[in-house]
């Protein structure tokens, strides 16, 4: 991985990945709706994509295509919160191509589908949007049914998949 | 009863490189600037003009912080895992984030219009998060 331009600030070796990294992550968080485009991410940080996604797991503690996930999942979530978008559309707003992958991968991370997280949930009134939605992050894939935290749902696992496409439209 | 914030600060790795985004890219003004025995330097900055609050860019460095702390809270800053650090208000959002982009600062978040107003965020060369905000205006 090359400096690009972070090593005069007397950076540690980790430290100057960790800032490299970062800037990539920071890319992914300002593109969320768009194509991964690993090639391209473990360019901007000289690093084949091979070891870009190697050292970004070992630094952030998941994949680039698992944090993109849920990051799309944390802006599915503010907009099914905050707005009155249709599901279909909030789904292809985030940056899924497919309603089918946007619900089961909702699903998966929160415990429930959209139209269920919807006619639960009220707007966060008050709060900075970018603060709601860091802390309304979903933490990682599949904690939501294991811990049973605020948004789970606890009869959600009693319906198949199909669940998820009531009212999505 | 407390009545107002007058500081807070932020760590920082290199004192004169933070003077060089804090006051040069961003446009605040020094308001401290005080050695102490070659091992402590105070230094805070505000907005122009601002007597009211200052924002203390803190080294990350012993003798005040140990060893070990100074590699951990180096690594937190470094991942970007410190969390929200600064929050600036401003008169043109737009306009601002323009002038910080055409001068090469790591750009987090366009601006984008909330109801409480414009805002957009940005890094400072540690890795500090900082956002500017741009008020809503009253309705009439």
């Amino acid at each position: 991985m090359t400096s690009h331009g972070v090593t005069s600030l007397g950076l540690t070796s980790t430290e100057a990945r960790n800032r490299l990294l970062l800037r990539a992550k920071d890319t992914m968080d300002r593109s969320f709706d768009r194509e991964l485009d690993v090639p391209s991410l473990a360019a901007s940080v000289g690093a084949s994509p091979a070891h870009f996604i190697r050292t970004f797991k070992e630094v952030f503690g998941e994949t680039p295509h698992r944090y993109l996930q849920r990051r799309r999942v944390e802006r599915a979530m503010y907009l099914l919160r905050e707005t009155k978008v249709s599901v279909t559309d909030v789904c292809f707003d985030v940056g899924f191509n497919s309603l089918g992958t946007f619900s089961r991968t909702f699903k998966e991370i929160m415990g429930i589908s959209p139209t269920q997280f919807r006619q639960r949930f009220e707007p966060v009134e008050a709060v900075p949007t970018c603060f709601a939605m860091a802390w309304a992050r979903p933490s990682s894939f599949g904690e939501a049914r294991q811990e049973q935290p605020p948004y789970s749902d606890p009869t959600a696992n009693e319906g198949d998949l199909a669940d998820t496409w009531e009212g999505t439209t | 009863m407390i009545t107002s914030i007058n500081i807070s600060h932020v760590w920082v790795f290199d004192q004169d490189e933070a003077l060089d985004f804090y006051v040069g890219t961003l446009g605040l003004e020094v308001s401290a600037d005080m050695e102490f025995g070659g091992a402590m330097r105070w230094l805070t900055v505000r907005p122009k003009g601002a007597t009211d609050r200052e924002i203390l860019l803190e080294k990350v460095a012993p003798p005040s912080v140990d060893p070990e702390s100074v590699g951990k809270i180096r690594d937190v800053i470094t991942k970007g895992a410190s969390g929200f650090a600064v929050g600036f208000v401003t008169t043109d959002a737009n306009a601002l984030f323009a002038d910080l982009k055409a001068k090469g600062v790591e750009i987090t978040e366009e601006p984008t219009k909330q109801f409480y107003g414009t805002d957009f965020g940005i890094r400072d060369p540690f890795g500090n998060r900082i956002r500017f905000v741009e008020p809503a205006k009253p309705s009439p």
